[in-house]
């Protein structure tokens, strides 16, 4: 039951800090639509920081901008579910057209930009994009149209159709978490009356483990960190949900944020925290108002704050940071980094977080959906957790269901459930192949639908991406490895080039200028990214080339050239640029 | 086991390529090889500054999993693979892939001969870049008077900006931007080096491995056949470079 303390109303300031580097350098970006270099001295100035370091940050974040962007700035999903190609029509193109406007150039009137940018996870709800930060759904010609239209009659978006902006929360199927809507409070006050150690043995014996997608044992990581030796302990949620194609976040943010906030508590409990963190990815920054309120309730109720729930000596407090457009940041250390006001590069592990992550303190991170599970299993006990799921993947996991299916949404099941099961459920009728965990994950064929979601077999951090048979899969690929590109921080060679090669590679095939050759090249180079890159998303990044290339060689066999070699450039492309500089066009210009 | 991976039960040591090799608590792989005079190829590495971990050159396998010799700390009983065929085939990739990111022309560049990304190249037998060239179109900074930048030749390993900041204590560098997009900047207001506080004997001036930070009016000083790796390889010179104790006592 939830006792009711003395109202403890928190300023807004202590849950959002304006000073913090992303939020100023965000701040700045509305107001002048740009970061000039004068600018970042400035700031840099103001914060007494180095130059180098403003412009580092100004440099690595998608969401800042170095020249003007217009004064509607619009930013389309290119993610294979929310994306502008995900239907007939190439929705950029369509919206460039429209507003003649290049993609990535500024009209020179100033009104417009328009770009694309990583998935902003509205998959759930057709093509989107994100209109000065906003999320605007269900794009289509007819939208694009309008939308053209709209910004050359100078209409500011409140007078836009407001149903655009309508996001909705379709739950196709709930389980223990969504369907857990239990008065407030009821979770912490268990832990805080089982007390810390109790309540860590019982994470441990529930046997859950990280909802991200790694599955590491979160009883084991709290309780690493509850024993590092540090000044204070901090807590972070990573709410940077950027693996393309997920959007449970997303919707657990929006509707059960005070059981995050309690899974959090739990865990400040647990480790001995004063201090918290949800990391909110920057596509998401819409949602802050709301997690704002939502932690002024918590306050409200003593859930936060000093002596919670009459506790004394229990105090917690939580604070937002908005990320600024940088897939990375979902990497514990690199969101640590982030949330230290700078670049979210890796940091080198071991000191894994648990012993030295925020300003050098231990820390735990863990994702939103673990945190509410943890809320659920103090509150319902290991043993109900443990009943469902399987033998090392206990519990439920949700599902953020895109692509081509006719039931989109969030979908909760036990672990263990096949992925024909899924289909079944979402209305995925003729799904030649999924592909799970997002373009990090796994592609499953038709022939192996029989797996299961679990730690044990496909495990995946929420995205399930339907590919139906008409779907063209090597333009999936091509989708996937253009992402990995614009992704990859930059800090190790494997990676930072090795992925742009890669898109080369792919690019070569897909023009059907590739020999047998070139299918050993990118086997090759695949593995050369996935074994020697610094981090995670290295190790990831050709997964989904390799996965395609055992399950469906015939992609890549049907374009290639029966010859020994083709060069790797377009020769007659590469020609262009001397035709130009020559004001040259005759037949001898030309190769052939 | 063999009688080599059984000695590195011992306390403190482990076993590179079948080799005993002791190491000092703290001690990295890569610190480890170094004092045993055993060469892992390496370039964003320089004994006596933090190690980054960024070029990948000195990836080693160790019990099974793949790692940076430069960032992994040595334990006891740590069986390491480094010079081996499949190893050594993913250092020349990884060099070749710094070799196309930028603009590398040796027959023209002041460091060749000099140069530890080209004696890389020569000591893993590459023979051509075999990636295609990305051409990138890089800044110089020609601002500074004895000083010059020429980005076409970086390879982002970072030396310049640990040595400036940890050893010069001037914190004259850094790498901005995100993914292949990744490049040095200097921390001026302006952004160009000739409003910084660089000297020409600053250790950021003199570290970076290739062409891209050179002391002005200095080039093409030694003929060819008398530059450093005319004489020896760099597997050779790699074990005696340190950063210079004067050096570190002033940082």
């Amino acid at each position: 039951m939830l006792v009711l303390m003395k109202n403890q109303s928190r300023p807004r300031s202590l849950i959002f800090d304006k000073q913090h580097l992303l939020h100023r350098l965000y701040i700045l970006q509305q107001q002048d639509r740009h970061i000039s270099s004068e600018t970042i001295v400035r700031v840099a100035g103001e914060c007494n920081m180095p130059v180098s370091q403003v412009a580092s940050v100004v440099d690595f974040y998608s969401f800042f901008y170095r020249e003007p962007v217009g004064q509607y700035h619009m930013l389309l999903s290119n993610c294979t579910s929310c994306g502008y190609q995900a239907g007939e029509t190439d929705l950029l193109k369509m919206l460039c057209r429209s507003l003649n406007v290049d993609p990535g150039i500024t009209r020179a009137d100033g009104r417009v930009s328009i770009s694309e940018t990583s998935c902003i996870g509205m998959c759930d709800h057709g093509a989107s994009m994100l209109i000065n930060g906003i999320p605007l759904v269900g794009l289509d010609e007819t939208k694009v149209v309008r939308i053209a239209g709209l910004v050359e009659q100078q209409m500011t978006l409140c007078q836009w159709p407001q149903d655009w902006f309508q996001i909705t929360h379709p739950i196709r199927q709930g389980g223990m978490l969504l369907n857990n809507v239990g008065p407030p409070g009821n979770s912490l006050t268990k832990a805080l009356s089982t007390g810390p150690g109790r309540t860590l043995d019982m994470i441990e014996y529930s046997g859950l483990r990280g909802r991200g997608g790694a599955g590491f044992s979160t009883g084991k990581k709290w309780r690493f960190c509850r024993e590092a030796t540090g000044d204070t302990h901090y807590v972070v949620c990573n709410a940077d949900e950027g693996e393309p194609g997920t959007f449970k976040d997303r919707f657990l943010l929006q509707c059960h944020a005070g059981a995050l906030f309690e899974g959090m508590a739990i865990c400040a409990s647990v480790i001995g925290a004063r201090k918290g963190f949800l990391y909110l990815r920057g596509e998401y920054r819409y949602l802050l108002t709301h997690l704002q309120e939502a932690l002024e309730l918590q306050y409200n109720n003593n859930l936060l704050g000093c002596s919670i729930l009459g506790h004394a000596g229990f105090d917690f407090d939580i604070e937002i940071v908005v990320g600024a457009g940088a897939y990375i940041c979902g990497e514990e250390s690199a969101l640590i980094e982030s949330l230290e006001g700078k670049p979210g590069v890796p940091r080198i592990r071991p000191p894994f977080p648990v012993t030295c992550g925020y300003l050098g303190q231990p820390t735990a991170v863990n994702n939103v959906e673990t945190f509410i599970a943890a809320a659920y299993i103090v509150d319902h006990g290991s043993g109900v957790f443990r009943m469902s799921g399987t033998e090392h993947s206990a519990g439920s996991k949700i599902l953020s269901i895109s692509g081509d299916c006719r039931n989109p949404g969030i979908y909760e099941y036990a672990f263990g459930v096949s992925i024909q099961q899924v289909l079944n459920d979402c209305g995925a009728d003729n799904a030649q192949a999924v592909q799970i965990g997002g373009p990090a994950g796994t592609l499953v064929a038709r022939r192996d639908f029989r797996r299961r979601i679990s730690f044990e077999d496909v495990s995946t951090g929420g995205s399930f991406l339907v590919f139906g048979e008409n779907r063209d899969l090597l333009a999936v690929n091509q989708n996937f490895a253009r992402f990995f590109a614009h992704e990859s921080c930059g800090f190790c060679t494997p990676c930072r080039v090795g992925t742009r090669l890669m898109e080369g590679s792919l690019q070569k095939i897909v023009d059907g200028r590739a020999v047998a050759a070139d299918i050993d090249e990118i086997k090759r180079l695949s593995s050369l990214i996935m074994r020697y890159s610094h981090c995670g998303l290295g190790h990831t990044a050709a997964n989904h080339m390799l996965d395609s290339l055992k399950q469906f060689p015939d992609l890549f066999e049907e374009r290639i050239m029966r010859q020994a070699f083709s060069p790797q450039i377009d020769l007659e492309a590469a020609l262009e640029t001397a035709r130009q500089i020559t004001h040259r066009d005759d037949a001898d210009a030309h190769l052939d | 086991m063999t009688y080599e991976s059984n000695k590195a039960i011992d306390a403190n040591s482990i076993t590179i390529d079948g080799e005993t090799v002791p190491f000092d608590a703290g001690q990295t792989i890569m610190d480890a090889a170094l004092a045993a005079k055993i060469h892992i190829p390496h370039l964003c590495h320089y004994p006596g500054l933090t190690p980054a971990g960024n070029c990948r050159l000195c990836m080693v396998e160790m019990n099974g999993e793949s790692v940076a010799a430069c960032v992994t700390q040595a334990q006891s009983g740590q069986q390491v693979s480094s010079n081996t065929p499949e190893l050594n085939a993913a250092r020349l990739a990884i060099t070749q892939m710094l070799f196309v990111e930028g603009n590398h022309i040796c027959p023209s560049c002041e460091k060749s001969g000099n140069c530890r990304l080209q004696a890389m190249g020569y000591y893993l037998g590459m023979l051509e870049e075999h990636f295609h060239q990305f051409n990138p179109r890089r800044e110089i900074d020609a601002s500074h008077s004895t000083v010059l930048l020429d980005r076409d030749r970086c390879i982002l390993c970072d030396l310049c900006v640990r040595a400036s900041r940890d050893i010069d204590k001037k914190n004259v560098f850094a790498i901005a931007g995100r993914g292949i997009h990744a490049r040095l900047v200097v921390n001026t207001a302006s952004g160009k080096l000739g409003d910084s506080n660089i000297e020409e004997n600053d250790l950021a001036a003199k570290i970076c491995p290739v062409g891209a930070i050179l002391i002005r009016e200095r080039s093409f000083d030694s003929p060819v056949g008398e530059r450093i790796y005319d004489r020896r390889s760099i597997s050779d010179t790699a074990l005696t470079e340190h950063v210079p104790e004067k050096e570190v006592d002033r940082g």
